[in-house]
């Protein structure tokens, strides 16, 4: 299988060859800032187009069709619309903190993203503590939420906020503890690390029961993180118009909208990281010809095949369901999915110290 | 309105002050002096629990005064009543906002338009227009130019007036405050996607939790009551179809069975059918449009795009014939527009049987999630007792127990002759008023599929005369309309024009019973029990 | 740099029945002229924003059902990129005053114009937003939006087919390219006006200031 390292370390030492090293590092830096942030928006504009398309297949319509070959560039459209709206200020509220909030979520889902292993040797943040970095990262975005809603002085704004400070901060419980679930199967916490222990088939056939489990929770708990429907309370349209981000316009509320849709993007692409084996491809130990045959798809097809599915299958979940009533929400997680994590851990303990995966 | 000469005695024995006045329907007049203590008696004595409609009237010389329509829920028995007070400028009449629930909006509808002061009343604001609106628009004497377009923001004062009368004859004016200055109070609407059109609530909140809702309408009202005075009786026919657009075939079927009631026209068995079978394509239509919003409302948007799917399919079945889809004005005095349209018996079978089966796939999808019954299921409940008092019809009561249904209380068109089973369920929650309108469909399709075929033939339009005029009287007919009793009062003097033309709103009732479903209930539940009550603001405002 | 006809995928520009208007305001363009660069960015902008639309979801009566048709399978906007309706005026670009304007609602309705970030549009849907319709004669009636707010578009019908909204509609994208987002022509009022009676606005809405605190959306 093809290792991106081989580019990155002939960049390198083309680039020391001419220049002293703080120099070269510094440019390398500042060209993986600026892939990453390509990235991030090529990201968006695909999950954009996505969600109106696979939306419209699920409802009988067609969606997009007028702008390029089947709507695909609506969304650079939108852009340029979002690009050119009018910034409203608001009278009565915090200035600081009310242009500060769009950024802080954004710099939270870029943080994030940065994490992810695309293919091997294709990782921008990786080091051996790469989950709980994470986990600390993307909930910087709850801030942002909560600061958008404090500071645009509206009452709506303010409901959405909190409902979102609830929800979100509930989650993320889940959210680690079905991480961790797996960290004890494979004790590491580096994310390439996780990858390659997949080689020999993904986690979620190796770690059977409790990883299948672990799966699951992190679909649900996972999707409450990012307030996505079932759970997109926080944004509610039928009960607060537009929830935290009521009083945003243009360009700010673009970045929320895009931080929601990469947000997607992230915690399916974690999904399909420590789950699925990111970009690691489909192994079944034995087959030798299998596994020749399968390593030569490139890393990042598998992985994106694999984040996608997952994206997928929750915007099938956010346009059947009906959405949860914030009690009914707390009530899940704190009744149901947080013991249920809980005794699944213990129970993957008991998989890894007897050694019953495979 | 079977047993009037019973009751006619008995009223008569009760208060002999009461004059039985016989033109048209009949009603008994009574002065407002005595009103409320026959009121008492017909509400506790003798079981009229349901205030069908609450008529405010201006009779010029004789003075201000209300019409009541009330039922008996138990025997079916009916009675008009009018109280009326001879003081134009400082009318009176005691109010019964605590003997039938439903009288408080209806009075302080009958305020804004007359100013007519109910004794008593505690919350007497204006309901439709703004505060600071001069005059009563509905008075004979109104001057128009008293209030040209105001575009300062309207103030929301925070009390409510209400008024007592003295010994002497003069009133006291007492105010009372709606919310207290430490209550967290939240604005839904006017523009809102879960108020179904420009309502706005008031809300006062307690973390999530509602502790009261304060309804404010009138921001579509339209003064169509108020129009109709100045038109002849065809002309009126267009409003009507615009009140409640999704039953506009009902409405319309109501206003013209007003009037050939009182013109004494008696219409062929062909325009019954027709009109019957398309009341029900209405209705079909009307509760599909139902389920849509609720499920949108609710966050299950590809529920709403199956409804809008299916719903085309009924439009198209309408305008063939109609050349309308959404507001269709087919029914006209004495028949219908145009004949139905030759491949009509055709596409309404096919639609039949496209339909059952699509049916499934909504309880598939919606009826069966656990997260739709986990909300709509003990959410929202109106008792049997509330509904009755409320004058909550249609869907709304017929989930609470009341077999409320004016097809089988008072069968007019082919409802007498056709087989169908009213759906009645007792829990009152938001899932029986969703599961009530769910089997409605299939009845309503049954209702169909029995006409269908045995179209009689005949004539599709009575020979009426080119200009109508009613002899003085008043009339009230009633229909089932897609979302409860639709109904039509009709008091004239003669004219080609009516005097008072009132409709029974069928959405008014269902608002005003919105605060007492949704005290200590969620913010999110307050979309759900506004999205089950199915109302359309046009109609409430009018 | 010429600015070029203003052309609607899949429809000849005779198909379209006020071509006259169109023409002015493009003949208005080319008689000022315009920097290569500059025309050619505006192009871009143009292009875009008439293709991402979105409106506001505000429907008063009877046409706020069609217009929930036209977002529905059968007319689906969302072909045009229309579908992303937004509850919140700060993020809607057209509002689509779909039914009748009360004197109650008047306010109400110039308020949630002003709440929208320019550049915004009207669409007057159905008679009575366009003159007050049947109900012109009421006491409580506001006979036509264009008295109360710019109104970009009318589309006339009791209520319109919704047909009719998606020729509406793509009538405002022509408008929309035939429009100059930079240099502030065809605006109707000079940038200084225009900044003038921002600022007017924002001094006299200070005196407002309880009323923000309520929470009015």
């Amino acid at each position: 299988m093809f290792d991106f390292g081989i580019v990155t370390n002939w960049i390198h030492t083309q680039l020391t060859s001419v220049m002293p090293d703080g120099l070269a590092i510094f440019l390398e830096c500042l060209m993986i800032g600026i892939c990453l942030l390509l990235l991030y928006v090529i990201i968006a504009i695909i999950m954009i187009y996505m969600e109106r398309k696979v939306c419209a297949a699920f409802q009988c319509r067609l969606g997009p069709t007028r702008v390029g070959p089947w709507g695909s560039i609506q969304v650079i459209c939108d852009v340029f619309k979002m690009l050119t709206k009018e910034i409203i200020t608001i009278r009565h509220s915090d200035k600081f903190l009310y242009n500060l909030a769009p950024y802080m979520v954004i710099l939270a889902s870029v943080m994030a993203f940065a994490c992810i292993p695309i293919s091997r040797g294709m990782e921008i943040l990786d080091f051996n503590v790469g989950i709980l970095f994470f986990m600390a990262a993307s909930s910087i975005g709850i801030v942002g939420i909560l600061l958008a809603g404090w500071s645009s002085n509206s009452k709506y704004s303010l409901i959405g906020a909190m409902r979102s400070g609830a929800q979100m901060i509930s989650y993320e419980l889940s959210v680690g503890l079905s991480i961790l679930t797996i960290v004890v199967l494979t004790d590491t916490m580096q994310f390439s690390e996780i990858v390659m222990r997949q080689a020999d088939g993904w986690f979620i056939f190796k770690g059977h029961i409790p990883a299948v489990i672990a799966f699951v929770i992190y679909l649900i708990a996972g999707n409450a993180e990012v307030n996505r429907g079932p759970f997109d309370l926080p944004e509610a349209e039928s009960e607060l118009t537009a929830g935290y981000h009521t009083e945003y316009s243009g360009m700010h509320f673009g970045l929320f909208y895009v931080a929601e849709f990469v947000n997607l993007f992230i915690i399916s692409g974690i999904a399909a990281t420590i789950f699925l084996g990111g970009w690691m491809p489909l192994h079944i130990p034995g087959w030798d010809g299998f596994n020749a045959v399968m390593d030569w798809i490139p890393g990042f097809i598998w992985f994106f095949a694999k984040a996608f599915f997952i994206v997928w299958l929750l915007m099938w979940i956010k346009w059947t369901f009906p959405r949860l009533r914030i009690d009914q929400i707390l009530t899940l997680e704190w009744k149901y999915l947080v013991p249920i994590g809980l005794l699944n851990l213990l129970l993957m303990v008991i998989v890894v110290v007897f050694k019953l995966h495979f | 309105m079977e047993n009037r000469i019973d009751m006619k005695e008995k009223i008569a024995a009760m208060k002999p002050s009461a004059v039985w006045s016989e033109a048209g329907d009949g009603m008994f007049r009574v002065p407002a002096t005595s009103f409320r203590s026959l009121a008492e008696k017909l509400r506790h004595e003798e079981g009229f629990d349901f205030l069908r409609s609450l008529t405010g009237m201006d009779w010029g010389e004789e003075g201000l005064g209300c019409v009541y329509h009330l039922e008996n829920t138990s025997t079916g028995e009916n009675v008009v009543l009018a109280a009326i007070d001879p003081d134009r400028e400082n009318a009176g009449i005691p109010s019964v906002h605590d003997l039938w629930k439903g009288a408080d909006f209806n009075e302080r509808e009958a305020y804004d338009f007359f100013g007519i002061k109910f004794l008593g009343h505690p919350d007497l604001r204006r309901l439709f227009l703004r505060d600071d609106w001069k005059g009563h628009p509905l008075r004979k004497d109104y001057d128009s130019s008293l209030n040209p377009l105001n575009m300062e923001n309207e103030e929301t004062s925070n009390d409510a007036p209400s008024y007592e009368m003295t010994k002497d004859g003069s009133y006291i004016l007492k105010r009372h405050p709606l919310f207290e200055d430490q209550e967290y109070v939240i604005n839904i609407g006017p523009q809102h996607p879960a108020t179904h059109g420009v309502l706005r609530f008031l809300v006062s909140l307690e973390g999530e939790t509602i502790k009261k809702i304060d309804v404010h309408s009138g921001y579509i009202h339209r003064g169509i009551e108020k129009l109709c005075e100045s038109l002849t009786y065809p002309q009126t026919l267009g409003f009507t179809d615009r009140l409640d657009y999704l039953g506009a075939m009902q409405n319309r079927h109501a206003l013209c069975a007003c009037i050939e009631k009182a013109m004494g026209l008696e219409v062929s068995e062909r325009i019954q059918c027709i009109r019957t079978i398309m009341d029900e394509l209405q209705r079909i239509d009307s509760h599909l449009l139902f389920v849509s919003c609720l499920c949108q409302d609710m966050g299950a948007l590809t529920v709403f795009f199956f409804g809008f799917r299916d719903r085309e399919k009924v439009l198209d079945i309408l305008e063939q014939t109609t050349g309308g889809r959404l507001i269709q004005t087919y029914n006209t005095i004495g028949g219908v527009q145009a004949d139905i349209h030759p491949e009509f018996v055709k596409k309404v079978k096919e639609f039949i049987k496209y339909m059952r089966p699509k049916l499934n796939e909504y309880h598939e999808v919606f009826t069966g999630n656990v997260i739709a019954r986990q909300r709509l299921i003990g959410t929202g409940v109106l008792s049997r007792e509330d509904a009755i008092s409320f004058g909550a019809t249609g869907g709304t009561g017929r989930a609470s127990g009341w077999a409320c249904d004016v097809r089988k209380r008072h069968p007019y068109a082919m409802y007498g002759k056709v087989d169908f089973k009213e759906i009645v369920l007792h829990n009152g929650d938001c899932f029986d008023r969703y599961m009530v309108r769910m089997l409605e469909i299939e009845q309503s399709l049954n209702i169909i599929e029995q006409l269908i075929d045995n179209i009689p033939e005949g004539e599709w339009q009575m020979k009426v005369k080119p200009v109508i005029k009613l002899p003085e009287g008043s009339w009230y007919t009633a229909v089932e309309g897609s979302r409860g009793e639709f109904g039509v009062y009709i008091e004239s003097r003669g004219d080609k024009s009516p005097y008072r033309m009132k409709f029974r709103s069928t959405g008014l009732p269902l608002v005003s019973c919105i605060d007492t479903i949704s005290r200590n209930a969620k913010i999110a539940d307050l979309i759900a029990i506004g999205g089950t009550l199915d109302y359309v603001v046009p109609d409430i405002d009018r | 740099m010429m600015k070029r006809n203003v052309n609607i995928k899949s429809m000849k520009y005779e198909d379209f029945n006020d071509n006259e208007y169109i023409e002015q305001m493009l003949k208005e363009l080319r008689d000022n002229g315009t920097n290569v660069v500059v025309g050619c960015l505006d192009d871009v902008i143009e292009w875009g924003r008439s293709n991402s639309l979105w409106p506001l979801t505000f429907a008063t009566s009877c046409c706020g059902i069609e217009f929930m048709a036209i977002g529905a399978a059968r007319h689906d906007f969302a072909r045009f990129g229309f579908e992303v309706a937004r509850s919140s005026p700060r993020q809607a670009d057209f509002i689509m005053v779909a039914g009748t304007i009360t004197h109650k609602m008047a306010p109400v309705l110039k308020r949630l114009y002003d709440q929208m970030a320019d550049p915004k549009y009207v669409i007057a849907t159905g008679g009575c937003a366009i003159s007050g319709g049947p109900f012109k004669k009421s006491y409580h009636v506001v006979d036509g939006v264009d008295k109360i707010i710019p109104v970009d578009v009318y589309i006339p019908g009791c209520p319109p087919r919704p047909e009719a909204m998606l020729y509406g509609l793509m009538q405002l994208q022509r408008k929309v390219k035939a429009q100059r987002f930079l240099g502030g022509l065809n605006k109707g009022i000079s940038e200084k006006e225009y900044e003038r009676l921002m600022r007017e606005d924002t001094n006299k809405a200070e005196d407002y200031s309880e009323y923000d605190e309520s929470g009015l959306a």
